[in-house]
């Protein structure tokens, strides 16, 4: 067999950002437009703050039956109305919430942009809130949370921010099925009220448009958009509280679902790009040690992944696997050992310079749709952050040494500061998680008091 | 006609005047090498990336009795190692280039692609041509590719509710032959039967050079990279294309009914199938069954989330696609229409396939209302638009289509096509949407908390 060579790179290419205009309105809302013609469509990306001071279910309610309802009517139109009026266009919005932010994606034929706006002006100045669709769509909400309940992954989920967030807004974020059912059209009138203003919002606009027509349109269609309602802060998040691992018993569970929480930094901190690095190294992408370990060599388990997790209040580090019953500890053991290995010894050059070059290309693929630059935008500007900000990250990922990553790794990654939840058949895994780490149990994260 | 949706209820678009459906001029350029390779190339400089997909004819339809899964279990094995490469090299090849990669299994076809800066095209085709020529099968890898696959079967099937609901099950119903009707993630028995042997066997009848495309969209030149195409896989054997076997199978001339209960799922869910024309053969024949699944579950405007979630409650969430994997444009005969629906707690499966015969009859005898087709096929080509902007969605979906119909260039077409499908047309559609030619499939819950 002839052993050919695989080519080396071609000349790398400098990020380079589209055109980007912004433009501050007087009720505050900030409009960022970014030119991209790739095809004939505009993507919108209208994010309002809508953080709680505290843990609150009933907030949690109230804020996701808002999201299922917002597009359900105005005083001059009704549910369907509003569908087929963007569907005319080629458009269609939806409404999404989570503890930082309600957010209002949608994207039309770019000759439909000035409709999606007008109407984008309408629900957010209008909504009505109408009695029948109220009740129809908190039934829905009612029957989704019963099927997510269902699901390992949720409920992992939920037992992991439960433990991690405590009393912090962002341990309860799906409410429960009793909580949704006292939601009334009233409350939610007064909520939109209350908290959907322009003060803090950012509405992105990419397509195939001029940046000042983008501008100029959202002025017109959202100047007059009420700038009052309330400001709200949410307290930092509390540090990670490393203790026993949390067992939550889901019986007959043919996997468990295994997840660590690890501390991590905002994107402007200093070691944000070096722990960047340390995470992907070590399970961040396919080709990480975690993968190669505990799916290419030991088969335990299909998509292992690890990310660092931004919220406003603070930003967190998560690792999943779904592993089969039978191996659950043995994992657990694995996944020790390769946060010991990062936290203990520095990289090896190579894996470094890997994982440098997938952070770096990942950035020129997210930013090469029109959909993808657009979330991509929004996210930065919920963190005060604009798409220039790029070029400094980039800028962070290509210079962080093995040291630099090392030292994030020991800081960030060492097992000791992890919290770990368990979610599978507590019968069948409990002996043997228990002689790896000590063990606590936790009911299911499905309380509706 | 108690009831029906949007009836006397001619507000919506009123005045609207019909929008232009765009289209796409994505240059194509289309040639074979000598050994039998197509190749379909998709210039576009507005974004320094670019999408690689390698297609092979061959899918879940043609994989041998005893052996459910395996042509799925195969693509797993094409990221094992190849001639030039080690385990674990390609995943690392790809992601040190800053880029991703994946592959899939299809009921006609299997995928192969990575999406990289622009840099990496010579590596990407060398990796592609590398496996072309031949993985690297041993026993080992393919003893970790099966317990990976279990994992993800029980990820995606086994450990949660609705697994493999309808795709992997309603074919047992609607169908008789093997190829069409069996569960192409296969059992673990015959998952764990598999041997090198048989991946030989395989890799040598379906995966020849002459039963694949090649599509490369993004930042190219055509002429460099035809060059690099030729230099790469010009000496991958010649090794001609197995005969396509007949999957045909006679439409059903009576309902077919089946229940299974599925003990993590909270509510009851039922889908419904109808065969649909010949997608290749009879492709006028077939687009109106395409638009129809929008006009009959695509938002809130549409005909059955109007009357069964709005209106009569006795959903909470309706959908509308042709073929089992919702990829109308990537399939062939024989596949259906498929819509599908969740209930709410001891909601009334009758009432709901009643209702659905009901507004397709409605259809049939008074026609759709005016706008209709108009914003459907409107949002239908935004949606054509949009999986197109990404270059990877580009290149897959122009070799899916060259192979399967020898017309890449068809992709800049469907937006238009489908804006050309008339009334007279969808009417007709919904009209063939007899309960006599329905299979169904009902899911009974018995999740219990």
């Amino acid at each position: 067999m002839s052993v050919r060579a695989v080519p080396s790179l071609g000349p790398t290419r400098k990020l380079t950002l589209p055109k980007t205009a912004e433009r501050a309105l007087s009720n505050g809302l900030s409009v960022i437009a970014i030119r991209r013609a790739s095809v004939p469509l505009v993507e919108l990306r209208l994010r309002i703050p809508m953080p709680s001071t505290k843990l609150s279910r009933p907030y949690v309610a109230r804020t996701s039956l808002l999201s299922q309802t917002m597009l359900s009517g105005t005083s001059q139109m009704s549910t369907v109305d509003i569908a087929a009026e963007l569907q005319t266009v080629g458009g269609a919005l939806n409404v999404g919430c989570d503890p930082d932010r309600l957010l209002v994606s949608g994207n039309s034929l770019v000759s439909g942009f000035d409709r999606i706006l007008g109407i984008l002006s309408d629900v957010l100045t209008d909504a009505a809130y109408p009695p029948d669709e109220v009740s129809t769509e908190r039934e829905r909400l009612v029957d989704r949370i019963q099927v997510a309940q269902s699901q390992p992954s949720f409920l992992a989920r939920a037992a992991l921010l439960r433990r991690i967030y405590r009393e912090h807004p962002y341990a309860i974020q799906s409410p429960g099925p009793t909580q949704v059912r006292s939601v009334t059209p009233r409350t939610l009138r007064s909520l939109h009220e209350d908290r959907v203003h322009p003060a803090g919002a950012t509405l992105v606009i990419v397509g195939d448009l001029p940046t000042n027509r983008a501008l100029d349109a959202a002025e017109q269609a959202l100047s007059g958009w009420d700038g009052g309602g309330k400001r709200v802060r949410q307290p930092p998040v509390p540090p990670l509280a490393p203790g026993p691992l949390t067992l939550v018993d889901r019986p007959d569970s043919v996997q468990s679902s295994l997840r660590l929480a690890l501390p991590a930094v905002p994107r402007t901190h200093p070691d944000h790009a070096a722990l960047q690095l340390a995470n992907l190294i070590f399970g961040g992408y396919f080709s990480s040690r975690w993968v190669e370990n505990i799916r290419e060599d030991k088969g335990y388990t299909y998509g292992p992944h690890s990310s660092v997790e931004h919220s406003v209040a603070g930003s967190m580090l998560m690792t999943s696997a779904e592993v089969a019953t039978e191996v659950t500890a043995p994992a657990l053991v694995e996944t020790l050992y390769e946060l010991g290995r990062m936290a203990t010894l520095p990289p090896k050059e190579d894996e470094l310079e890997q994982a440098r070059q997938y952070a770096l290309g990942s950035l020129q693929l997210a930013i090469s749709t029109q959909a993808g630059l657009a979330s991509f935008a929004s996210t930065y500007a919920g963190f005060g952050l604009r798409l220039d900000y790029l070029t400094e990250h980039a800028a962070g990922l290509a210079k962080a040494t093995r040291e630099d990553v090392a030292a994030a790794a020991a800081r960030y990654l060492a097992p000791a500061g992890a919290v770990t939840v368990v979610l599978g058949d507590a019968a069948k895994v409990e002996p043997a998680i228990a002689a790896v780490l000590p063990v606590e149990r936790a009911p299911l994260p499905v309380d509706d008091e | 006609m108690a009831g029906g949706a949007g009836q006397g209820d001619a507000r919506y678009c009123r005045n609207v005047p019909r929008i232009r459906i765009p289209a796409t001029r994505y240059p194509v350029e289309r040639f074979a090498l000598p050994n039998g390779l197509r190749v379909v190339l998709a210039p576009d400089r507005s974004a320094p990336v670019i999408g690689v997909a390698v297609v092979y004819d061959v899918g879940i339809r043609s994989e041998p009795e005893g052996r459910t899964g395996f042509a799925h279990l195969f693509e797993h094995l094409m990221f094992q190692g190849s001639e030039n490469l080690e385990k674990l090299a390609h995943f690392r090849y790809v992601q040190g280039s800053g880029g991703t990669f994946n592959g899939s299994t299809h009921l006609d076809y299997t995928d192969y692609f990575e999406t990289m800066p622009a840099n990496g095209l010579e590596r990407a085709l060398f990796l592609e041509a590398d496996r072309m020529r031949g993985p690297r099968l041993t026993e080992e890898n393919l003893r970790n590719q099966v317990d990976v696959v279990k994992e993800e079967i029980r990820v995606n099937v086994l450990n949660r509710p609705y697994g493999g609901f309808p795709w992997l099950k309603l074919p047992a119903v609607m169908f008789d032959t093997f190829p069409n009707a069996h569960d192409g993630y296969g059992s673990f028995h015959d998952l764990e039967s598999a041997t090198v042997a048989d991946a030989a066997d395989f890799f040598a009848k379906y995966y020849a050079a002459g039963n694949a495309v090649l599509g490369v969209a993004g930042d190219i030149d055509v002429a460099g990279a035809t060059r690099l195409i030729e230099e790469h896989f010009s000496d991958v054997p010649a090794r001609s294309a197995p005969a396509r076997p007949d999957f045909a199978e006679p439409d059903l001339t009576a309902e077919r009914r089946q229940a299974y209960p599925d003990r993590l799922a909270p509510l009851p869910a039922v889908a419904a199938g109808w065969r649909v024309p010949d997608p290749i053969a009879d492709f006028a024949g077939y687009l109106p069954y395409v638009v129809l699944a929008e006009v009959l579950t695509d938002g809130d405007a549409s005909r059955l989330v109007r009357r069964l979630v709005l209106q009569d409650r006795t959903v909470t969430s309706v959908g509308g696609y042709v073929g089992f994997m919702g990829e109308p444009f990537e399939v062939r005969d024989p596949t259906a229409f498929i819509l599908q629906a969740h209930l709410p707690p001891s909601g009334d499966l009758d009432k709901v396939l009643r209702t659905i015969d009901e507004e397709c009859e409605r259809i049939g005898t008074d026609g759709l209302e005016r706008g209709e087709l108009a914003r459907t096929q409107a949002r239908m080509a935004t949606h054509l638009l949009r999986d197109t902007d990404a270059v990877l969605g580009r290149a897959l979906r122009m070799a899916v289509v060259e192979q399967q119909r020898g017309d890449a260039g068809l992709v800049n077409e469907l937006p238009r096509l489908i804006g050309e499908v008339t009334e007279a047309e969808v009417v007709a559609a919904a009209a063939a949407l007899r309960p006599s030619r329905r299979a169904s499939l009902e899911v009974v819950p018995g999740g219990t908390r």
